[in-house]
Formats: C-alpha cells, structure tokens, sequence
C-alpha cells in the first residue's frame, strides 16, 4: 500500500474543482448546454485566464513581500560581501573574493562550523525524536488532556533570554546546580564553560527546552487527523502500540516530520541567542568553543565592525543551511516509505 | 514526486533566504516628534549614570524642553544598538553615552558626531579625561561623566583569619606595589588554601594593562600589542600567580564569579567606584568587607563613560546644552551621590559633598575621600587606540584559558598573537 497522505500536494489543485469565480457567476452561461466549440469567445478565454493564473495572482502578496524583504537583503548581501566594507565606514572598494578567502584562512570559522555542527546534531536529533514521542504519548486518551497539551508549550513562551538565565544558574562550573547535584552521587564537576562537547551539550539542552514542546504540538496536530479505524484495524491484526506507532503513525503524518525536521533544521543551524549569552563576553568562549557560525558572523560585523566578512559568512550560511536541509530532505523522505515514493 | 520536491526545494531555498536575511536587516530607527513646540530630547545610556532625577530636575528648569532617557543593562548592548545605527545614519539618540574603553573607536568616525568644543567647558575635567573625549585633529567629541579610580577592596574578616591586618590604614602597605600584593597573596593563600586571593585574572590584569602608557598600540595606532614586553610581564606575572594559586580562574561578570562573593571565594580585588556597588549587590549578607586607599603601582583608572551628540540629531544645539548641564560639577555630585558614579570634572574632586561621603557597607569607610585620593594618584592613562577594545578581549580570554587549564601560558600567548593577527 502506498504511503501517500490524505491530503493533495499544496499547489496542485485539480481545476475542475475551482470552476466559479465572481466573474464567471454572473455570466448568463449561453452555451452551457453545447461542446465547447474550437473557437472560443473572449469572455471564455478571458475565464480560462482567470482559472489559470487567478492562483498566482493571489499567492503573489507573499512573493513580492518576499523579494523585498527577503530577496533584495539576500542579493545585497552578496553585494556587500564583495566589497570592503566597515559597519560605520560603509562602503570600501570592491574586493572580488578576498572576503571569502580571508573566512576560509579564518581558523575561527572552521571552529564555529565545527561547533555549529555539532550544536546542531545535539540539538535537533534529540528535539525531532523526543517531540515524536511525546506528541505520541499526547495523542492518546489522557485525563486533562487540553492542560497537558498546552503544558508542553510554555517553554516556547519564555524568552530565550530568560531561558539563559535559568540555565546560567543550572551550568555553572563551580556553582551550578548540576554540578553541585552530581556532587551529592559522587561525579566530578563538569566543566560547561571550558569543554567544548560539556558546552555544547548545555546550549543544546537550552534550544531542546525551548522547541521539543512546539514540535511536539505540530506532530501531535498532524497525529489527529490520523483516522482511528487504521488503529483498529492494526489492533485486530495484533499490532502493538509501538508497532502501530511505527507502521501507521509515522507513515500517516511523514510531510509534517518532514516540515518538522527541515525547520529544526535552518533553527538549529543558526543557533545565536543560547550561545551569546552563555557567557558574558559572548564571543563563544575563552577558546571559542562554542562559538556558532551566526555568532562568528555578528562577532566580524559588530565586534570587528567588518561587515564585507560578516556578509561572506551570511552568505556562506545560507549555502551550507540550504545544503543541509536538502540531505535532510532526501533523507528524511525514507521515512517510514522504504525509500519507494 | 520529483516535481513536488523539486518545489520543496525551491521553496526551502526560499526559507532559509528569509530566515537569514531577517537577522542582517534588523535595525530601526524610531523618531521623536516634538508636541504643542516641545522639543523632545532623548539621552542612552547604560548600566547606572545616576541621571533619572537630574533629568527632571532639567525639565523643570526647561519648560519647553522635554528629555527621555533610554536604558540598556550593559555598555556591550549599548554599543551594538550604537553602531548599528550609525551605520543606518539614523535613530540615534540627541545624546549617546560611551564607555571609556569604547572612545577610542569612536572618535574614529569623528565626523558622525558633533563637536562639543565650548571655551565654557574647558578645563572642567582632569586633563586625561579631556584628551580621552577628544579626537586627533582637536575636535572636542565626548564630555566626560565619570571615572574610575582604584583602590583595593577586601575581606577583613578573611584577613583576620589568615593573620594580616584588619585596619584599613595597616592595610594600605600590604598594596603599595605589586609584588608585596602578590607576596601577600601567597603567605594569605597558605593559611586560607580555599579562598583565593583576588577574584579573577581579568581584573587583576585589566588593572595592570591600565597602568602602562602605550600598552597595545602606539600613539600611531601601529599595533604592538604583542612585542611590547610591558605586555608579556603583565601576562607572565599574571599567569605565574595564577599557578602559584592566587587567581579563582573563574571569568569575571560570570555566574561563577557573581556567586563566588558568598562563598568567600577570594579575599581581594581591584576596586573602581562603579564597583562599589556591584559588591555590595553580589555580596549582600556577607560582612567584612572593606576599601583600602592603596593600589598596587601608584594609581589606576578603570572605566568611566562620556556623552556625545551624534551629528544624526535634529537639536544638537539643545542636546549640547543639557549635556553641558549634566557633566557639570555640581550635577555629577548628584550622579555620584545617587549611583556612585566617581566625578571626574576638577572641581567636583574637592566638592564636600564628595569627600564626605562613607559607605556603610565597606565598613563605613570614606570611600569619597579614598577615591579621591586615588584619583589623583592617577599619573597614566593608557592610549588607547581604536583596536584596543578588541585586542584587550583577546588577551582576556588568553589568559582565561590559562585559567581553565585550556592551554600552558606559552601556548595561550601563541594564540594571542594570532588573534591579535586575526583583529589586524
């Protein structure tokens, strides 16, 4: 049995199904009951416009919206990259690719690549299998359901800036409350502020906090249009809950895993607030050790005030997230499809 | 399916497009409409300059003229906002305040701001303070507000336990110089092996850095951070001491280090006015502290801020003016007297009102005539020039990777050299 959804691809709608625009209805329809003959009048051509590109006219808000706001900052960055160019300064003189070759010699951006990277699969792995399971656990009969659900999402409310603070206290090397707990069992203090793995696990935990809960409430929407009879017809055959879990939940809402893993994603590629503020000086550590790329763009655009290099960044960034998501996307397209679709 | 992800593609593409570029072309500006012939000035500042009843006090001294004060927590977020306007060429404030270590950078871009220059305020402030608010061909930029000379605070009640004198004027030899500093540091350590001696590498060797004249570049702005050997023996001195134990490794600002003045972390540490306040806030509960009118090597000054009209403001006659006010002696007295914030303008030093002033948390110690008095022991200024901010961050976390063990001193010098490569 295929594995398709329910639902129709977004964009694909059959045109037979959108025949009545304003215009069409006030039409007297002369020559509804005939064929429709080779040559057609105006007015039908003119319909036949209308349920063509009516569509595009309508979704095209967001599109212009998008060049603006989105496209023409994409490309001037890619301006700007090329040229000298100092954050009060302005512009300098053009530069070709120095700005991009002076990132590559960078031992810094390998470092933040590194741990923007690592930061990423701490993050995301664990977020997308742990918001699956919960939204799981979510998508049976609970008492108090509605207050469970809704529980599940007040991290998501509190400002990241809040949330540094919380863990600030939780991180400490010396006085932290982690520390201090692992104490009492015997464990030595871990160093969160000076090893970089130590590091990255505790950025993770703060960006884990903060979006399992909303994953978990987009899976668990996606869960509910699961029709129940499929359950019911797994539970005759004798299938578990896990193996319902797995042959029939995963399956049915693969697209918004999908959508769920791209965003986590380009989030977690571009991991900045958490690792700003995880100390004071907010470069990313003594060492730079848990220096991300977003924050080693800020760092040669408001540190050094060299927005020519902070712009090869951005622009590099993007060309690594865009790669990224498209690997997650073939790879995450085998989910529960055995690669077939 | 190849068409739809070939759709997925695009439209992904077009996400982390949006996504990016949110980040770099987020910045605003907001203006400041004047009503019924009111002109609205607006002042930014940060941290605590003390100006919230001055400004009224203003207002009513001015009818037609009304003042907002914006406020971030820390010079680091004021500096952001600062330059990311400056780079639009709008939404700056009528005044701008700048920390001490930042005016460097930016009397660079001189010509962004308005030149102050008034033969009225001429001489006003200590002659180091008005050279640092001035930028290379004479323009008179930023009028100074604080400063931020040094003394030593420290743990009395952890003196006591450790046999050293108590008394602030007993305690004042054991500072004289660095080496009887650090000398004492290691007889304390002996008898107190869980408290360090001073809180944290960085202040100690900001305090030491404050005291040399050219430290990280020359009047030339040439970078010689790293072949000056008034550098390496600050940093081979600092590192040493923090083998032999002196130092908590903790980075200071850090929850660590805030934490650590309840737990009787270390016994000492290099002490400016603003930091008065920010013990007595960290160490609330704990007694004994104290402020001795010592400092190792004469006298240091760290910090102090200024304000400046950037050019971008649409009352720079207006603004200049209430600047001129609000440096003045007589309201820095007031600034100081409600946030602690050290006058640096001449007259203010032998104000009354300044010299009498004690803290009852230090013990009820004169700390007005103490810093006064430290003040003016002040003999040098560092240059700074407009890559020290950034050159100062490294050698910093330099040795803060000493600190945390990360690297040996030669390697974490290394490594600072290549940084300091890296800033250019």
């Amino acid at each position: 049995m295929s594995s398709h959804p329910p639902t129709a691809p977004a964009g694909e709608v059959p045109s037979s199904t959108s025949p009545a625009g304003p215009a069409r209805s006030e039409e007297p329809l002369p020559q509804a009951t005939t064929p429709v003959p080779p040559g057609l009048t105006w007015r039908q051509r003119l319909s036949r416009i209308d349920v063509r590109f009516s569509p595009y006219l309508y979704i095209s808000p967001f599109f212009l919206l998008f060049l603006v706001i989105g496209m023409f900052p994409l490309i001037y960055t890619g301006y700007v990259s090329v040229h000298e160019w100092s954050l009060i300064g302005g512009k300098g003189e053009f530069v070709g690719l120095d700005n991009y070759r002076a990132v590559f010699e960078d031992r810094y951006f390998w470092r933040a690549l590194r741990n923007t990277v690592s930061i990423f699969l701490l993050s995301s792995v664990p977020q997308v299998i742990l918001a699956l399971i919960i939204a799981g656990l979510l998508d049976t009969q609970l008492r108090a359901r509605t207050f469970w659900r809704m529980s599940i999402l007040v991290p998501f409310v509190v400002a990241p800036a809040a949330v540094t603070l919380i863990f600030g206290n939780l991180f400490g090397d010396r006085y932290g409350l982690i520390n201090s707990a692992i104490g009492v069992i015997g464990i030595d203090p871990v160093a969160w502020h000076v090893d970089t793995l130590a590091s990255h696990i505790a950025i993770a935990s703060m960006v884990n906090w903060r979006w399992t809960g909303y994953n978990a409430l987009i899976l668990l929407a996606a869960m509910q249009a699961v029709p129940r009879d499929l359950y019911e017809s797994a539970a005759l055959d004798g299938a578990g809950k896990v193996r319902q879990f797995r042959s029939i939940t995963i399956p049915m809402i693969r697209p918004t895993v999908i959508f769920v893993i791209i965003t986590s994603t380009i989030g977690g590629l571009q991991i900045f607030t958490e690792a700003r503020l995880f100390d004071n000086v907010g470069l990313g550590g003594s060492d730079r050790q848990w220096q991300t790329v977003t924050l080693y763009l800020w760092e040669l655009g408001w540190r050094l005030r060299n927005l020519g290099m902070a712009s090869a960044v951005a622009w590099l960034l993007f060309l690594f997230i865009v790669m990224f998501a498209l690997v997650n996307l073939l790879l995450s397209r085998r989910i529960g499809g055995g690669g077939k679709s | 399916m190849s068409g739809a992800s070939r759709r997925k593609g695009i439209a992904l593409a077009a996400t982390g497009a949006v996504v990016l570029s949110l980040g770099l072309a987020a910045c605003g500006g907001d203006d400041e409409g004047s009503e019924d012939g009111k002109i609205t000035l607006t002042v930014a500042t940060f941290n605590e300059f003390g100006y919230e009843d001055l400004l009224e006090e203003y207002m009513d001294l001015n009818p037609d003229i009304k003042v907002v004060q914006k406020k971030l927590g820390t010079w680091e977020e004021h500096r952001d906002n600062l330059y990311t306007k400056l780079a639009a060429g709008s939404g700056l404030s009528d005044i701008e305040a700048i920390e001490g270590d930042g005016m460097p950078a930016i009397l660079e871009e001189a010509d962004a701001f308005t030149d102050l220059s008034d033969s009225e305020v001429d001489g006003r402030w200590l002659d180091w303070k008005q050279a640092a608010g001035t930028s290379a061909d004479g323009k008179l930029i930023g009028y100074g507000t604080d400063i931020g000379p040094e003394g030593i605070c420290y743990r009395a009640d952890l003196f006591e336990k450790a046999g050293l004198p108590t008394d602030r004027a007993e305690v004042a030899p054991l500072f004289a110089d660095w080496d009887t500093y650090f000398a004492t540091g290691q007889e304390f350590i002996k008898k107190l092996p869980d408290t360090a001696w001073y809180d944290s590498s960085k202040g100690t060797s900001q305090a030491m850095i404050n005291q040399l004249e050219f430290p990280f570049e020359t009047a030339d702005n040439e970078v010689v951070a790293t072949t000056n050997p008034e550098v390496k023996e600050v940093f081979d001195t600092v590192t040493s001491m923090q083998a032999a134990g002196l130092a908590t490794n903790l980075d200071q600002w850090s929850n660590d280090w805030v934490a650590a003045f309840q737990n009787d972390g270390f016994a000492t540490m290099a002490c400016p006015g603003w930091m008065l306040g920010i013990i007595e806030g960290n160490a609330a509960g704990v007694t004994g502290w104290d402020i001795a009118d010592a400092f190792p090597g004469g006298g240091g000054n760290w910090g102090g801020s200024f304000l400046t009209v950037p050019a971008q403001s649409e009352h720079p006659d207006e603004a200049k003016a209430l600047a001129n006010w609000l440096t003045a002696p007589e309201q820095q007295i007031k600034a100081f007297e409600a946030k602690n914030t050290f006058p640096s303008q001449v007259e203010a030093l032998s104000d009354p009102a300044l010299l009498e002033a004690t803290n009852a948390f230090f013990n009820d110690a004169p700390t007005g005539e103490i810093l006064s008095n430290r003040a003016q022991a002040v003999t040098v200024q560092p240059y700074k020039g407009p890559k020290y901010a950034d050159i100062i961050a490294a050698f910093q976390a330099a040795i803060l990777r000493v600190d945390e063990g990360q690297e040996t001193p030669d390697e974490a010098w290394d490594s600072f050299t290549a940084d300091v490569e890296r800033i250019g």
